[in-house]
């Protein structure tokens, strides 16, 4: 795990979200939730600072951030790509679609290019089951994704 | 308390409301299997996450089964512990545990005192029906502990002793579904962790996950080679449990027998952690009568209260935890530290020997004091001045292993010079007992009088804190003790905010002191055999002719002959340590 350095106003900014929440450790989900949407993910450090100000352990910060997939530890890319895996889309052959994601990009789910452009992660259900199976790039929402298609759509973002 | 009318298995009863099934099952005579349940009774110890499952019991009218470890009885139940249904449920889930887990039970250090291995025993397992993925998870040896999760069946025990008994926070359940492993933040080896090595985790866990590093194969070795002479030094906890690993009952003290166990073993000095103590109790307490004296005149730069600095599982939770006060214990070492440079730097230049030449083993009824005698500062050219540290356990497979019928051992006595030792020091290994012979000797010597009693039953007892005021001849002084890591916290954000009126802290790691070390025999949640073993030490001290530390004729000659005075220049230099900053970043790696 490389060392990262947070500037000392992300940090202050940190503090002032734990603070928000009385630096109550029954909070710890949503202390999370915040720093996550500040800093695009969770590193190491920052744990390390939430359990002190929270005044709980690393470990159980570390516990309840690798438990619950919406929390994760590396930084996303720029575009992140989510396929839904939910039963319609997953029947209509979504698994397909997230393999030659894989494929293109090289990464696993859960990763990010090493030029930091794309990231992939799994979902399920994003409620437009009628147009199975679904892919989203940011917020975009792309229907009917065959994996011939899936060229195109990161073709979109490459230039 | 609002009283329960129930019927168990046919037996009607009447509990408090606040009962479980388990234990209004226990008060008719039930005794339901439980695998993730804990408890330790009177102690504040509790652990019932509900997950295992083993505890199920049908409730008439419920759809589903209930654990009985975590299901509060109600007006009118109904329970059935032994009907078809949850025998067979009973079996599935522990099947479903074996699914997994490892069959290693033939090398598994945890053989023969496993909870998992007795439950298949219990519940008549033959064939495992299920064969689940393996997890291949890394071995993490640390200086005194080895994680080996793939034994770990998710009870959350250890989980429960590390942050909510001892506070420390080293291990938390990580990940989820398989993956799910407990760990220490971001999956670093204990060693990266703030882990005091206290071993709790150890005590109780069901499994083979977490057991001690096992030493015993050097010390066979050691005692091999003529080249060496191999000293042993038994700390007080160790003869009032070693006892049990031989069917004998909780509290049966066996002091002469493990002394002639330790001679057979080929042991060529025998000696007493006991001794190490009374000079401890000669170091700490003249340190805390200096502070003290200085304090009363007026000087503003003593630090009180002082803190006992004997259990190296404490002393690695302030380093870890509170190093801005780690001026404030005494800087005296423990005994079995206090033990070493003596055996190596006096005793050896009596037998005119090479230290490098002696082997310095200790038994000890803790894991902390393997990672102890490891320190660098606790090492002359690299040479420890405690080669080994036993765990009571491992000295009793080591008996076993070498053919000794222990039971039948006549008592035998320690060597001299430095097995004699007084009551003061076998009490060191219960909570309180360190204070107790620290204010036998600091009462002499401050007021120049004679103990008219030399029993401060005032400072005994298993509350988790405790304080008392001692008359020192006309002046009061506050005791505090703690004992376990999270009642020790307590004493000491009181001491950083400045609110404490103690003049002197015990503090030890384990709950119960030494006697409930995790290198003790496992006590499998019984509290009444922590209670046994604290009550035979007293019974050892009551019993011993001289019971004050100052007393003791060989420590008045060491220091005669040797040390000069304590806390003087040669005390200091081979008595006395330093603590060290230990709370930076320990989890990233560069």
């Amino acid at each position: 795990m490389a060392k990262i350095k947070l500037s000392e106003k992300k940090i202050q900014e940190l503090k002032d979200v734990c603070k928000t929440f009385n630096n109550d450790k029954g909070e710890l989900i949503n202390v999370l939730h915040k720093a996550q949407s500040l800093f695009g993910y969770l590193p190491a450090e920052l744990q390390e600072i939430i359990a002190k100000e929270l005044n709980c352990s690393v470990a159980h910060v570390y516990g309840v951030v690798t438990f619950y997939s919406y929390f994760t530890m590396l930084p996303k890319g720029k575009h992140p790509v989510s396929i839904c895996l939910g039963t319609a889309c997953y029947v209509r052959g979504a698994e397909k679609v997230l393999e030659e994601f894989k494929r293109q990009l090289k990464i696993q789910v859960g990763e990010t290019t090493p030029d930091g452009k794309f990231s992939l992660s799994c979902l399920r259900c994003v409620g437009a089951c009628g147009l199975a199976p679904v892919v989203l790039v940011g917020e975009k929402v792309y229907g009917r994704v065959a994996p011939d298609g899936v060229a195109d759509i990161i073709a979109e973002y490459n230039t | 308390m609002n009283m329960i009318k129930l019927i168990i298995d046919g037996k009607p009863i009447e509990v408090p409301s606040d009962t479980t099934i388990l234990k209004a099952a226990k008060t008719v005579g039930i005794d339901i299997p439980t695998l993730c349940y804990f408890e330790l009774k009177d102690m504040n110890i509790e652990n019932r996450p509900g997950g295992c499952r083993i505890c199920v019991v049908e409730v008439k009218g419920r759809r589903n089964l209930a654990p009985a470890c975590n299901t509060m009885v109600a007006e009118g139940m109904e329970v059935y512990t032994h009907n078809i249904r949850v025998l067979n449920a009973r079996r599935t889930v522990l099947e479903l545990i074996l699914s997994d887990h490892p069959a290693e039970c033939l090398t598994c250090a945890k053989s023969g005192n496993c909870e998992l291995q007795s439950m298949a025993q219990q519940l008549g397992v033959r064939e495992l029906p299920y064969q689940g993925e393996q997890s291949k998870y890394r071995k993490d040896t640390s200086p005194a502990i080895i994680r080996d999760v793939d034994k770990c069946i998710m009870c959350r025990r250890c989980e429960m002793m590390c942050n909510d008994v001892q506070t420390v926070g080293a291990l938390s359940a990580v990940n989820r579904g398989f993956m799910a492993v407990v760990a220490p933040a971001f999956e670093m080896n204990l060693e990266k962790s703030p882990c005091t090595y206290c071993g709790q985790c150890v005590s109780v866990c069901p499994t083979g996950a977490l057991t001690e590093v096992d030493h015993s194969r050097n010390v066979i070795n050691a005692l091999a080679d003529p080249a060496k002479t191999v000293i042993v030094q038994t700390a007080p906890a160790v003869r009032a449990a070693l006892g049990e690993e031989f069917g004998l009952a909780p509290g049966t003290l066996v002091t002469g027998k493990m002394v002639a166990a330790l001679r057979r073993l080929g042991f060529d000095y025998v000696f007493d952690t006991d001794f190490a103590a009374d000079l401890t109790i000669m170091e700490e307490g003249t340190e805390l009568l200096d502070r003290l004296t200085r304090y009363l005149k007026g000087d503003k730069d003593v630090k009180l209260p002082i803190l006992t600095s004997c259990c190296p599982g404490w002393v690695n939770f302030f380093e870890h935890n509170f190093p801005e006060m780690r001026d404030i214990p005494s800087t005296a070492k423990s005994p079995q530290q206090m033990f070493g440079p003596i055996a190596k730097e006096y005793f050896a230049k009596k037998l005119g020997i090479d230290r490098k030449n002696m082997i310095v083993v200790s038994i000890m009824p803790c894991l902390a004091k393997k990672y102890e005698c490891q320190r660098d500062e606790f090492k002359v050219d690299g040479d420890p001045d405690v080669n080994f540290s036993l765990s009571t356990r491992e000295l009793a497979h080591l008996i076993k292993a070498s053919n000794i019928d222990f039971n039948s051992l006549p008592a035998d006595d320690f060597d001299n010079p430095l097995g004699e030792s007084t009551g003061a020091s076998v009490i060191f290994g219960t909570t309180g007992g360190v204070i107790e012979a620290a204010c036998r000797t600091a009462y002499e010597l401050y007021t120049g009088k004679k103990l008219q009693k030399v029993d401060f039953t005032e400072l005994r007892g298993l509350e988790n804190v405790r304080h008392a005021t001692i008359d020192f001849d006309g002046l009061p002084i506050n005791i505090g003790i703690a004992h376990g890591l999270g009642n020790a916290r307590k004493l000491l954000e009181d001491i950083r905010d400045g609110k404490s009126q103690f003049h002197a802290i015990e503090i030890m790691a384990c709950p119960g002191g030494c006697i409930g070390g995790g290198g003790q025999p496992f006590h499998h949640g019984d509290s009444s055999v922590i209670k046994q073993r604290a009550a035979a030490l007293y019974r050892e001290d009551a019993g011993k002719p001289i019971r004050k530390s100052h007393e003791n004729p060989f420590i008045i000659e060491l220091y005669k002959e040797f040390l000069g005075k304590p806390c003087g220049e040669k005390s200091h230099h081979l008595l006395h340590t330093h603590y060290f900053d230990k709370s930076a970043g320990v989890f990233v790696e560069e």
